[in-house]
């Protein structure tokens, strides 16, 4: 059943409404809410939704529960490929919770946070952005790790990022959610404007995993991996220093030594190589830079070190 | 006067990006004047402009309070300026959510961090503000209640309103929010436009900066008599959302005095003209902000008034 969550007239002829599709069966009431499209240019979320909920719809049998399913929290972005709200330019991910009395967008904010409100489990979809490639990862802040931690493990994803939380962070669905006591966990995979298929997969096996320790889904489901926990890991950052063209010569997930050459900054009009890039320690990279154009400070990989005592 | 570059960064296909500051006097930190960090803040520009010509007169004319440097920086962000983005040419970032800055960060806390280290230690932090919704303010000054900056400092400004905001979560990485933890009295100065000059309303602006000079001993400058400042909490004013959408048709000014139901605004369906909506205020005040873009979206705050 499609259910609108907020629906606002703009200025001509037309609606900005955010929609959801409930998918319930049987008597139990558990509900997991999977949300994605808060920023426009991300789309693993759109692939993802569609598996969810298509193989629910097949095997609705398997189903005890409500599963919801808010395929985008910002249509206008994904429909314009603009990664915040048109017109106003805004993260839509630093809005949250909003105010019934405040903006457009603020209204609509405080809307969504309602109607999320109250499921037993979040799931929050992001895919990065166009400039970088994520493995599958759950990015959960430090206090809310105790809690989270045991539920990103049933994911199905590579790794769980525990962050510190950054008052700025207090802005995002997540937050607001896990504050009121919804348990929300987001999800970084992929990279922005594509769909990879295999990480949409491999999500998918991830939910329904979720599902099946919620007590909501009576079907089979496949073995998830372990994730690697951040905790007594660092994190490398590899920022460039040059302006140019990143060229990388390590592949994503590759397993690299301190001062290993993983890329080069080149300027195509000297033909110059201007900055050897290094990698900064040892570890796995799990984010690397997928748009070739850089600055100084862009950011062109992160690179997860072994846990401290287990360095080889 | 001097000229200097503050902050450089290159690119990989234009010309290197040189933030420009201009510095008057010499000795004690005393005012630091902050512009455009967005590419349409082009009227915070000009009065930052204008400010650098009224300085340099009164340095000129030995005005300038001994043992005082100000510093002017008129545009962070050409680049965006340029090319007609408002944040980020790259990467859509809003350099003024990135302080305080990070050396070794991405490209824009590079950017915040080297502007950053450059505007410390001032004793007074003044940016030229602007709103991301399109429409216009009555000239007002305002800050972020941190707990560092007394609030009746805003009356030096003369304007008609000082108005004390208090700090949410995304507001932590501002300019504002940032100097006044590293100790400098931070104040928003709103010049009514943004992508647009308005002559009048920077005529206000450059008087109210100059006459807080005056009243806080950093210059010697006449300017015309300013207000008696009414200091409010945000939380004393009204914010008027629109209920419907369509074509929309301001009914009043900036600055005028209204009572309970007036009609503010008015809301025709764009296409068979028909009247939608009139628009009024559940409270008497002083409206100091008004929405200006002939479309409006249903719950958009299309004025604000102080109560």
């Amino acid at each position: 059943m499609v259910q609108t969550v907020a629906s606002i007239p703009l200025a001509v002829n037309e609606s900005l409404t955010i929609q959801k599709r409930r998918i319930q069966n049987g008597k139990n009431n558990t509900r997991l809410s999977l949300v994605t499209g808060t920023h426009g240019d991300e789309l693993e979320g759109q692939y993802l939704a569609y598996m969810v909920g298509s193989f629910i719809d097949a095997n609705i049998d398997l189903l005890d529960g409500i599963i919801d399913i808010y395929p985008a929290l910002n249509p206008m972005g994904i429909d314009s490929i603009t990664r915040g709200i048109p017109m106003f330019d805004l993260d839509m991910n630093r809005v949250f919770p909003g105010t019934k009395g405040g903006t457009m967008v603020e209204v609509i904010c405080s809307s969504i946070v309602d109607d999320l409100s109250g499921s037993d489990m979040c799931v929050d979809v992001h895919s990065s952005n166009i400039f970088l490639k994520e493995i599958p990862q759950v990015r959960i802040s430090v206090p809310t790790a105790k809690t989270l931690v045991p539920y990103a493990k049933m994911l199905n994803v590579d790794f769980v990022w525990i962050h510190d939380a950054a008052t700025v962070l207090e802005s995002t669905l997540a937050h607001t959610l896990n504050s009121r006591g919804t348990k929300t966990l987001v999800v970084e995979m992929g990279v922005g404007m594509h769909i990879t298929k295999e990480y949409c997969t491999q999500l998918f096996d991830g939910v329904l995993n979720l599902m099946k320790e919620l007590g909501m889904w009576k079907g089979e489901t496949s073995p998830v991996r372990e994730p690697i926990i951040s905790e007594g890991h660092m994190v490398g950052f590899v920022n460039s220093d040059a302006a140019g063209i990143f060229v990388p010569y390590a592949s994503f997930g590759d397993t690299v030594k301190q001062g290993d050459h993983i890329g080069d900054v080149v300027d195509p009009l000297t033909s110059k190589v201007v900055e050897k890039v290094l990698a900064v320690c040892d570890g796995m990279i799990f984010t690397l830079r997928e748009y070739p154009v850089v600055y100084g400070g862009s950011l062109l990989a992160r690179i997860l070190q072994p846990e401290r005592g287990k360095e080889q | 006067m001097k000229k200097k570059i503050l902050f450089s960064l290159k690119s990989p296909y234009r010309e290197q990006l040189d933030i420009i500051g201009f510095r008057f006097g010499s000795g004690r930190k005393s005012l630091a004047i902050v512009g455009a960090m967005r590419g349409n803040e082009v009227q915070q520009m000009y009065v930052c402009s204008r400010m650098v010509q009224a300085l340099k007169k009164l340095e000129c004319e030995g005005r300038l309070a001994d043992d005082t440097e100000i510093l002017v920086v008129p545009c962070v962000n050409y680049y965006s300026m340029n090319i007609g983005k408002r944040f980020w040419a790259m990467d859509n970032t809003d350099i003024n959510r990135m302080f305080p800055g990070y050396d070794l960060g991405e490209t824009t806390q590079r950017i915040a961090d080297g502007i950053f280290s450059k505007l410390q230690g001032y004793e007074y932090g003044i940016q030229l503000a602007s709103f991301y919704q399109s429409g216009i303010f009555l000239p007002h000054v305002k800050m972020m209640d941190t707990g560092f900056t007394d609030p009746d400092i805003m009356r030096d400004f003369g304007l008609e309103f000082g108005i004390v905001r208090k700090p949410r979560p995304y507001d932590t990485t501002t300019l504002n929010y940032n100097w006044q933890v590293w100790e400098t009295k931070a104040f928003s100065v709103y010049a009514n436009a943004t992508d647009e000059i308005d002559v009048k309303a920077a005529d206000e602006a450059v008087n109210a900066i100059l006459r807080f000079m005056c009243n806080r001993g950093i210059a010697a400058s006449k300017t015309p008599p300013g207000y008696i400042t009414e200091i409010i909490d945000e939380d004393m004013t009204k914010q008027i959302q629109s209920e419907a959408a369509g074509l929309f048709f301001r009914a009043t000014e900036i600055g005028s005095t209204v009572e309970h139901g007036d009609v503010l605004g008015r809301i025709y369906d764009p296409l068979d003209g028909e009247l939608v909506a009139e628009i009024r205020t559940p409270v008497s005040g002083t409206v100091y902000f008004a929405y200006n873009s002939p479309l409006i979206n249903a719950k958009t705050v299309c004025f604000k008034v102080i109560m």
